[in-house]
């Protein structure tokens, strides 16, 4: 025979998930009072960097991410533009943001005539699942920009 | 506190070859965004920027922010013209600075 299921023990299952998650989340040590970042945040960041020039995102500048993140705490991030690395064709900076964080700078790299390629990787902490935006700056003040998402299993909470 | 930096390269390329250099250094990045037990939030500290260069000459610069995980990695890649020594310069919050070389021969 079936067992059958009591609506008021489904009610306090779902009682007690609801108190878990919370608990876990409180555990987790989110830091409280402090705003994360909204893309348009970060969107305000791009233009700045940009110098008033339209962002291209015709695939010139590569932002390797994972889909998924497990520990926001160290995420694996790899940005590469592809240049001559001389003359115009010259990558003097890439900047990286995320805009969910509670602050959407990450770092900026700075390349020369000696990187030979504009490649950079790096690990970087993200709060929650957010985009991650990459802006490219080039010698002759062109600038391309990729952009990607990166689900958060835990959040990397500045710590 | 950060301890010893680690930096990987090859030992020796071709003149003009393009080499990739990992660099690790242990430093509990403090975000400034967490609390203690109290309550009270713990004061920023973090390796705030990494230089390189090589015989002198600028390689590759990261300004970095608290967003960058603790034991700061990178990985960047140097177009190598002669024998020469790189320097690695990691600048500190507390203004401290950690520093490495390490030779390259270019045949």
């Amino acid at each position: 025979m079936v067992k059958e299921v009591h609506p008021m023990e489904m009610n306090r299952r779902s009682v007690l998930g609801i108190v878990g998650a919370a608990t876990t989340v409180a555990a987790i040590g989110l830091p409280v009072g402090i705003a994360n970042a909204t893309p348009e945040d970060a969107m305000a960041k791009v233009r700045e960097f940009a110098g008033g020039k339209e962002p291209q995102t015709g695939g010139k500048l590569t932002l390797n991410t994972p889909e998924i993140a497990e520990n926001g705490n160290s995420v694996p991030v790899g940005v590469s533009v592809d240049s001559a690395m001389e003359g115009d064709d010259m990558v003097e900076e890439i900047m990286i943001l995320a805009d969910g964080n509670p602050n959407p700078d990450v770092v900026t790299f700075k390349f020369t005539e000696l990187s030979g390629e504009a490649v950079a990787e790096t690990r970087m902490r993200l709060a929650k699942t957010q985009d991650v935006v990459a802006v490219a700056k080039m010698a002759n003040g062109d600038v391309h920009m990729a952009k990607a998402p990166v689900k958060v299993t835990i959040g990397g909470c500045g710590g | 506190m950060a301890s010893k930096p680690r930096v990987k390269l090859p030992k020796s390329a071709s003149a003009g070859e393009v080499i990739t250099v990992k660099t690790l250094i242990s430093h509990e990045m403090e975000s400034g965004q967490r609390k203690d037990k109290n309550g009270e939030v713990i004061p920023r500290q973090i390796i705030n920027k990494f230089t390189v260069t090589f015989n002198e000459k600028p390689v590759f610069e990261a300004d970095i922010e608290p967003a960058i995980s603790s034991n700061p990695y990178f990985e960047f890649s140097v177009k190598v013209p002669e024998s020469g020594t790189f320097h690695f310069k990691w600048e500190d919050d507390d203004g401290s600075v950690y520093e490495t070389e390490e030779a390259i021969e270019v045949a």
